[in-house]
């Protein structure tokens, strides 16, 4: 889907382009960790440090205790995506390094960029290589599946370690026993392996007072979802997905603890004054399933905004507040973080529990076409949800990070059937 | 060869209708249990007294199915799911899924909403083999296993019975390493086709009995003498390689199949249990750990492509064809590096897409005619 096209006859008489709001601190204060991250890797590889690539839900304390610098390619390839900057990076991927469109955005985003850290191609690098070349791998495969295959991968294609813990897939509504047993030995073995390949020593003072901060971290980043539940919503629900960052990629910094408190000050000074950033009336509030289609995520405020559709609660961001005081319950939370982990009644049970704190009247699921684990159980969420939640829902074909699997009229399409129904509802219920 | 005949026809029937050999089954008072592609447990309902049928889709028209998975699903677990939504399956005692992939995960849960009448079994296999603890986690996967096929069947298995499957399965395993081998002094019989069905039909049979029929064909391919091929030799890689027509199209291009790499086939059977270090469990637990080059069990170095290189110089293959399932994304990952490997090898090779679906086999013939001519 394109970009809409522009009119040359109407260049001179469009209205002068609203003056922007000015972004809070909490933002500002997102956008100087993020440098920082990008910075200290750089800076650590130029005195010879070794810098690690991570998956998005590995348990990020154990890099922090180390004091390793790491970065997040899902992280990193949603920022591309959402710069639409994405299109010579899945070219490339899909031609001269051969891989099929059918795979995950993010792997192919971050594959070709590799290659070209890994001068086998020479596609520019919108961002200058901002994210240096990895010596080592940090691997969880509690999100998918295609991460383990995407790592090693990157593992052959660098000939650098993966060091990995399986956290393996919950058919069971808890995560058994025996997995804690297996992830903690892996976790065990995994620092020490870490260790002995960078040098550093494992201080377990030091992993204590990390697991403290990143305890406090998702406790405030947990407080600043909840109180999305105000009506209306001290802010706009996408405006969330921007914070995210700090939960993926600094979970147990203190740079972290400083934002989320910052954040979730300025969500309550909203609620005290009755105000929100959400730019029109919340007519509608729904809950969004799936990850952000970055490509489109303005197209998607505009057409939700339009209707006055706050999204207020997420099943995606939620999936960074792990909570855990020790290394047994580390292996546990890790199991459990991420729904993509867990059974069809775990994932609808932590929807329903939402849908109804949050006072949602409708649902939408990105069917992302780059996640098949999000998408092959959808449909049986969708009716097993709706039915116990009493709560319509829509769908819409997208993409976290490929521009090409997006069509905005479908979007508006669906959106309008869902606020149709929402209104029905409405009307049924102010009626008796 | 009127004996070998008779064997090979009889398995090829077993392969065009797989729910007579069940109502055969189940006729005799016997439990089924289906095994979901690519790997399950099978030595547990065999040690239960029970029979394993291999579930690897087919051909159907997706209808149900669209009410469960999105149509860039795995054509196995569309086909899967389309069969038992009308009712194909019924008669399955339960059904025992591994979560190797993300699409497999999620099967778990479709079935298990989707097809109440068939008890869901699940397992999920470690994948950092490396860790120790992956052998103590693998065996308490198994006895979970054993449980629920206990609690849903009646049927219980003891270490005994264990250990004499396990002893099964080897020898099933050699028969069917055998047969590969002694196949390749015949491609005058063995064609590509008839290579398959030997391989498919292992899914729809007791053990012992398979074993037997499968030694009975080897012996008499033996008696023949070898057969002077003068068309092209390749090998076969990917999950599986279907339907029949694709490998008629192989045949009519003179290319016989002298090895496979193909989850469906060989895959199954080139890594034997270990015939001591330990209860059966912990055995069969070791027997997974020591799993090479597949695309679905996790391992550093990507080797398939230099064990493919190698097949190609034990076997004199020219070329190797990959079959590429569609959607199949953890052999997407694999194909880039393997076809590098392949080609600093000096070897050929050419992917085709596999969907199972014949209306996409003429779409295959003309890569196929251009890889015979390259190789």
């Amino acid at each position: 889907m394109s970009e809409p096209v522009v009119n040359p006859g109407t260049e001179q008489t469009a209205p002068p382009p609203k003056p922007k709001r000015p972004k809070p601190k909490s933002m500002l204060m997102i956008g100087e960790q993020t440098a920082a991250l990008f910075e200290n890797a750089r800076l650590a590889k130029e005195r010879g440090e070794k810098v690690g690539w991570s998956a998005s839900i590995f348990p990020q304390e154990i890099a922090e205790t180390l004091g390793l610098n790491v970065l997040y390619p899902e992280n990193h390839a949603a920022g591309i995506a959402a710069r639409h900057q994405a299109d010579p990076f899945l070219q490339e991927c899909e031609g001269a390094l051969g891989y099929s469109n059918d795979l995950c955005a993010y792997a192919k985003l971050n594959l070709a960029y590799a290659a070209v850290l890994n001068d086998e191609s020479e596609i520019e690098l919108p961002d200058g290589g901002k994210m240096v070349k990895p010596d080592f791998l940090l691997l969880t495969n509690n999100i998918c599946n295609q991460l383990t295959k995407w790592y090693e991968n990157l593992a052959r294609q660098m000939n650098i370690p993966v060091f990995f813990i399986d956290t393996c897939y919950n058919p069971s509504d808890y995560v058994t026993e025996t997995r804690v047993r297996y992830v903690r030995a892996q976790i065990d073995q995994l620092i020490k392996d870490l260790c002995a390949f960078t040098g550093k020593t494992w201080d377990e003072e030091r992993f204590k007072e990390v697991m403290k901060i990143s305890q406090r971290n998702s406790y405030l980043w947990e407080r600043a979802n909840g109180l999305l539940d105000h009506k209306p919503a001290p802010i706009g629900g996408f405006e969330l997905f921007n914070y995210m960052s700090a939960m993926v990629c600094n979970r147990g910094k203190t740079s972290t603890t400083a934002i989320m408190e910052q954040l979730n000050a300025e969500m309550e000074e909203n609620i005290r004054l009755g105000k929100s950033t959400f730019p029109v009336e919340e007519e509608f509030r729904v809950s969004w399933d799936g990850i952000a289609c970055w490509p489109y995520l303005s197209h998607n405020l505009r057409t939700l905004k339009k209707y006055g559709i706050n999204m207020v609660a997420s099943s995606y961001g939620k999936a960074w507040a792990i909570e855990y005081d020790d290394l047994d319950g580390m292996a546990r939370a890790y199991c459990f973080a991420s729904t993509n982990g867990d059974n069809a009644t775990t994932m609808i049970g932590r929807r329903l529990e939402a849908l109804k704190r949050f006072d949602c009247e409708g649902t939408i699921y990105h069917v992302n076409r780059s996640c098949k684990v999000m998408d092959c159980q959808m449909m049986e969420v969708q009716r097993q949800l709706s039915e116990q939640a009493g709560v319509p829902f829509t769908s819409f074909d997208g993409d976290q990070a490929d521009y090409r699997n997006y069509s905005e009229a479908q979007f508006e399409t669906r959106i309008q059937g869902l606020v149709e129904v929402m209104k029905q509802n409405k009307e049924a219920k102010s009626n008796g | 060869m009127a004996e070998l005949r008779e064997n090979l026809a009889r398995l090829q029937a077993a392969c065009d209708n797989p729910r007579t050999q069940l109502d055969y089954y189940l006729k005799q008072g016997k439990k089924v249990v289906g095994c979901f592609a690519p790997y399950t447990p099978e030595e547990l309902v065999h040690a239960s007294g029970m029979i394993p049928m291999g579930l690897w889709g087919g051909q159907t028209e997706f209808q149900k199915v669209t009410a469960y998975l999105p149509a860039f699903a795995c054509p196995i677990m569309q086909a899967n799911m389309e069969f038992a939504l009308n009712g194909v399956y019924e008669g399955l005692s339960a059904v025992i899924i591994p979560a190797i992939c993300d699409t497999l995960r999620c099967m778990t849960q479709n079935w298990r909403f989707g097809v109440p009448s068939i008890p869901m079994v699940p397992i999920v296999y470690p994948q950092n083999r490396t860790s120790p603890a992956s052998v103590d986690y693998l065996i308490s996967e198994f006895e979970t296993v054993l449980t629920i096929l206990s609690t849903v069947t009646g049927q219980m298995m003891n270490e005994k019975a264990l250990c004499r499957t396990i002893e099964i399965y080897n020898e099933h395993n050699a028969a069917m390493r055998e047969f590969a081998q002694i196949a390749n002094d015949h491609l005058d019989v063995v064609t590509p086709k008839v290579r398959h069905t030997v391989f498919k039909s292992a899914f729809f049979f007791e053990k012992e009995e398979h074993t037997a029929i499968v030694k009975e064909i080897t012996a008499a391919l033996k008696e023949q003498p070898v057969h002077n091929w003068t068309g092209k030799k390749i090998i076969l890689t990917g999950i599986a390689f279907e339907p029949d027509e694709v490998l008629d199209i192989l045949a009519e291009y003179e290319l016989a199949v002298v090895g496979d790499d193909l989850a469906h086939e060989s895959r199954q059977y080139r890594t034997d249990t270990p015939v001591t270090g330990g209860g059966g469990l912990k055995r069969l637990a070791l027997q997974w750990n020591a799993r090479k080059g597949c695309s679905l069990i996790h391992e550093l170095d990507k080797p398939r492509g230099k064990m493919l290189a190698r097949m190609c110089q034990d076997t004199g293959a020219q070329g190797v064809l990959t079959g590429l399932m569609k959607f199949c994304d953890p052999e997407e990952y694999d194909l880039p590096f393997l076809e590098n490997d392949l080609r600093q090898a000096g070897v050929h090779c050419t992917t085709v897409s596999i969907d199972q679906q014949s209306s996409s086999v003429e779409q295959l013939r003309t890569r196929i005619q251009s890889f015979a001519e390259l190789i």
